[in-house]
């Protein structure tokens, strides 16, 4: 147990979160899931599906923002299109559920999903070919949003476009890909996107039990790729991104190969982000377009500022309350949310630099001057 | 030819026309009304010897009775033996002369009988239409009504268009009636080959469509050597429909450009000169696009000079939201280029969602003053629309004006000092502080002024400025950073590219390429394609 303990807090300071993080994740999530699948519906303890479904949801945000934390808050690379990556994700799973409605879809077509015989397309498009099997969707949901990264991240680093340059054409990457997939050419199901999903691996994705199962499996996915998260950053590899964060041209005159570092780097982020683009189409049942467009991006830089970036569970805590948040304002006052979404953006920036994990250190560092002040006085 | 000078001529001939009319309608209705009322008595087959009789002795004043004629809104009242005109406005069925436009309330649908014409009657009355306009007092009047010819010509309309060649004196219109008797003459198939194969040659430098259409008609010709003349006729038409077709594409793309300069000049103030990343930047130009519906609200009797009280109005507000924003947050990130993004970005969302709140999340239509509508006609394949162009002469010349501002005014000077060596400037008196704050109005400023431009081509709406900031940002990295001249050619570059690429890729995909493009460029050359020299370039 103690060496356990011990190999979770590795890494000393970064890694003091984890543990508790971990603990807390897991009994919640099994709780919930229990009380779900256990209880009476009358029960006061009972948690609903929807609740479920909606947890799900916020973890894979969390996951998100974790993917984006790692790069914006440990490399200083401010990607704002982290949203193409996840979508991209998300596409590989939708795929793969649409191929498994089979013929009962409404044309009953065996093969081509509704919206291709619509268009009146005669066969597969060669992309679509093996989606139908589960390993292959999801080794793609993990492969197409990496190589991407892999080589926008290799042409970008390589030439050192850095900074807002690197924002910005970040943001047009996932714009151009917002704008491709509107098309029906591209045979992504245009706008509609993906949807009408109807079973995955021969589950039925409306029973409580699938529902709970993916939860289930989002928060156990979540606390590995935390766990390993820190790991890498803790490591050695991870003290040469922090160097690069903080001063990249010392770091390239001392030997170090900065643009393989980034690059390496970017695409686990992306992997992350695909990895959580795939769990979270199941359980909202719908992928389309709109989750390539940049203020979802952006959207997920503002979870991880709210958090406190450069602290892995500052990212996760961020994506569970603004989306909460979300969830909550949209219900009550839609028209106020975008409101209190950019007032955050401004006084998070101006304010929280840290975020509410650096609220604590802020407020901390204040009672000490205070302290000092009256005992010098 | 322009519309509207086209539009003034037919009202001064209106004028004309009514200041005669109250003499000559006395005088005519005399021999007229005895005409009009065998018109009104008589059966469908009848009705031609009595059109041929009111045509002769009659002049444009009887167009309008023919034109009502031609619509089968002419009705006969039986009682007082007289015409009159069945007009309909909004659902409601009412009855005026055709010459005098006044109304008659006394009459009943029951007190009248339709005229009725059949399609021979129309053929006929469209012809009669064109040969009494063919001699009317104004050239254009008279081009037209050749022009309108074209693809009806028979017997009765080459005789009189032969009548009146020689004696016309205007050259547009002779040209034309030089045009419509070459296609009668070429689509004799009665007359000697070498008579024709010369019409056709004297065909080849029209671009009418109706004259490709008969050529069209005549490649399938008994005779050989028509056959082959028509063919290089053919080509060499489409060979300069081509070349026009380039130059409206060329248009196309400079408008276009000139869009993506204005959206873009002012971001290569605050981004390029400044350094400072403003992600509101599109939500500048949204409310200069707002400033123009307001104004013209308030001046809903004034719409024409509207714009020129919008141009200065929009400058101030997005200006002053500039300063605001610059003096509020953005000065407060100095040296944080990512939080500025992020912080605008905020500012971006609060916004869009204020517009959205005061003037509801709909489109608001806001009308084009009359002086910017219409079209200029170069002839029958490219005519280029006055809006864009006079937004295309606007860009240049916002262009030239900041320009001179950057580089002849004390404020210029001071901007540039303070983008080139902050501390340098501070040291030497410049306040840093104020300057910062007029750079980025100035920025802000013509942003607004853009969304004047684009409140005319596109819809005004929250999401106005979404639609342009990535462009915007696009063209300014691609110009290179803190060089307006590049900034210049980057929109024209990319907006020409764009246009160029659309018709056979489409326009998403058009938009796509030329993304895909700049972010392979700017792997290549990070600094765009102006970078700077020297010690601005950090």
């Amino acid at each position: 147990m103690t060496r356990l303990t011990a190999w979770f807090s590795e890494g000393r300071s970064t890694g003091k979160h984890t543990l508790p993080f971990v603990v807390i994740l897991l009994s919640v999530t099994i709780l919930a899931s229990a009380a779900n699948l256990f209880l009476p519906v009358d029960s006061i303890f009972y948690v609903s599906t929807y609740t479920i479904t909606l947890l799900g949801k916020y973890l894979c945000y969390a996951m998100l923002a974790l993917a984006v934390d790692i790069i914006w808050g440990y490399c200083g690379i401010l990607s704002l299109g982290h949203g193409a990556f996840f979508a991209l994700g998300g596409y590989a799973m939708g795929m793969y559920l649409m191929r498994q409605i089979g013929d009962r879809g409404v044309y009953g077509n065996p093969l081509l999903p509704d919206f291709m015989v619509f268009l009146d397309w005669k066969e597969l498009p060669w992309f679509w070919l093996g989606m139908d099997q589960f390993w292959f969707a999801m080794l793609m949901a993990v492969v197409v949003p990496g190589f991407l990264a892999f080589v926008f991240g290799w042409l970008a680093f390589r030439s050192r476009v850095t900074g807002v340059y690197l924002s910005i054409m970040t943001q047009a990457l996932t714009y151009a890909l917002l704008l491709a997939f509107f098309r029906n050419e591209m045979g992504f199901g245009g706008n509609n996107g993906l949807t009408d999903f109807k079973e995955i691996l021969g589950f039925n994705l409306q029973a409580d039990s699938t529902r709970v199962a993916l939860f289930l499996i989002t928060a156990i996915l979540l606390a590995v790729i935390f766990v390993v998260s820190q790991k890498i950053l803790s490591s050695r590899l991870g003290k040469v991104v922090l160097a690069i964060r903080d001063s990249e041209s010392r770091s390239r005159f001392i030997g170090y190969r900065t643009d393989r570092y980034k690059v390496w780097l970017f695409v686990y982020s992306a992997v992350i982000a695909g990895i959580a683009g795939a769990l979270y189409v199941p359980q909202v049942g719908i992928i389309n377009p709109g989750e390539f467009s940049p203020i979802n991006s952006i959207e997920m830089v503002i979870w991880v500022a709210v958090g406190g970036r450069g602290t892995l569970i500052g990212a996760v805590i961020g994506a569970l309350l603004v989306n909460y948040a979300k969830t909550r304002f949209t219900a009550i006052m839609p028209d106020a949310w975008l409101f209190a979404l950019g007032a955050m953006f401004v006084l998070v920036t101006l304010y929280l630099p840290k975020g509410l994990m650096g609220l604590y250190g802020q407020l901390k560092a204040k009672r000490n001057t205070v302290m000092n002040k009256e005992s010098q006085a | 030819m322009r519309r509207i000078t086209l539009r003034h001529c037919i009202a001064l001939c209106c004028c004309l026309f009514g200041l005669f009319s109250l003499s000559t309608h006395a005088a005519e209705s005399v021999s007229l009304d005895p005409l009009l009322a065998e018109l009104g008595e008589a059966k469908i087959k009848d009705m031609e010897p009595i059109l041929v009789r009111i045509e002769a002795v009659s002049d444009e004043t009887v167009l309008p009775l023919l034109r009502t004629l031609l619509n089968g809104n002419l009705y006969y009242i039986k009682a007082e033996k007289k015409v009159i005109g069945q007009f309909e406005t909004n659902g409601e069925t009412y009855y005026k002369d055709v010459f005098t436009d006044e109304i008659n309330a006394g009459i009943d649908k029951r007190d009248v009988d339709k005229i009725r014409v059949n399609n021979n009657l129309r053929g006929y009355l469209r012809n009669a239409i064109a040969r009494i306009q063919l001699t009317s007092k104004s050239p254009s009047v008279r081009e037209n009504a050749v022009r309108e010819l074209l693809s009806k010509l028979d017997g009765s309309t080459v005789a009189v268009l032969e009548g009146l060649y020689p004696n016309e004196t205007n050259k547009k219109v002779k040209d034309a009636m030089g045009l419509a008797l070459a296609m009668n003459t070429a689509s004799q198939t009665e007359l000697a080959a070498s008579n024709r194969i010369a019409a056709i040659e004297k065909l080849s430098s029209s671009l009418e469509n109706d004259v490709r259409n008969l050529l069209t008609t005549l490649t399938r010709d008994d005779n050989t050597a028509v056959v082959s003349a028509a063919n290089i006729a053919l080509e060499k038409i489409a060979q300069r429909a081509n070349r026009f077709a380039f130059v409206d594409q060329l248009f196309f793309g400079l408008s276009l450009g000139s869009v993506l300069l204005l959206a873009s000049i002012g971001l290569a103030i605050t981004f390029g000169v400044m350094g400072v990343i403003n992600m509101a930047h599109g939500e500048m130009i949204m409310l200069g696009a707002y400033t123009t519906y307001v104004v013209q609200m308030m001046m809903p009797n004034y719409i024409d000079y509207s714009i020129w009280v919008a141009i200065p109005a929009a400058f101030l507000v997005s200006g002053l939201m500039g300063v605001l924003i610059e003096r509020l947050v953005i000065c407060r990130l100095h040296g944080r280029p990512l939080e500025t993004l992020l912080a605008t970005f905020g500012i971006s969302l609060i916004l869009q969602q204020l517009v959205r709140t005061i003037f509801s999340p709909l489109n608001r239509q806001v009308s084009t003053p009359s002086w910017m509508s219409g079209s200029w006609e170069i002839n029958p394949v490219l005519s280029l629309t006055l809006n864009r162009l006079y937004i295309l002469a606007f860009a240049l010349l916002v262009f030239i004006v900041l320009v001179i501002v950057l580089k002849k005014t004390p404020l210029g000077l001071n901007v540039r000092a303070v983008s080139q060596n902050r501390n340098m400037a501070k040291a030497m008196g410049v306040k840093t502080n104020w300057v910062d704050a007029m750079t980025f109005g100035l920025g802000s400023g013509i942003a607004g002024i853009a969304g004047v431009a684009l409140s005319q081509l596109t819809n005004v709406g929250p999401n106005l400025g979404q639609a342009y900031i990535i462009d915007s940002f696009m063209v300014v990295v691609f110009g290179g950073v803190g060089n307006l001249l590049g900034t210049l050619v980057a929109a024209f570059t990319l907006g020409i590219a764009t246009k160029f690429l659309e018709p056979t890729t489409g326009a998403v995909l058009a938009a796509i390429l030329v993304l895909v493009f700049i972010i392979l460029f700017i792997q290549k050359r990070p600094k765009g394609l102006f970078p700077q020299k020297g010690r601005a370039a950090e």
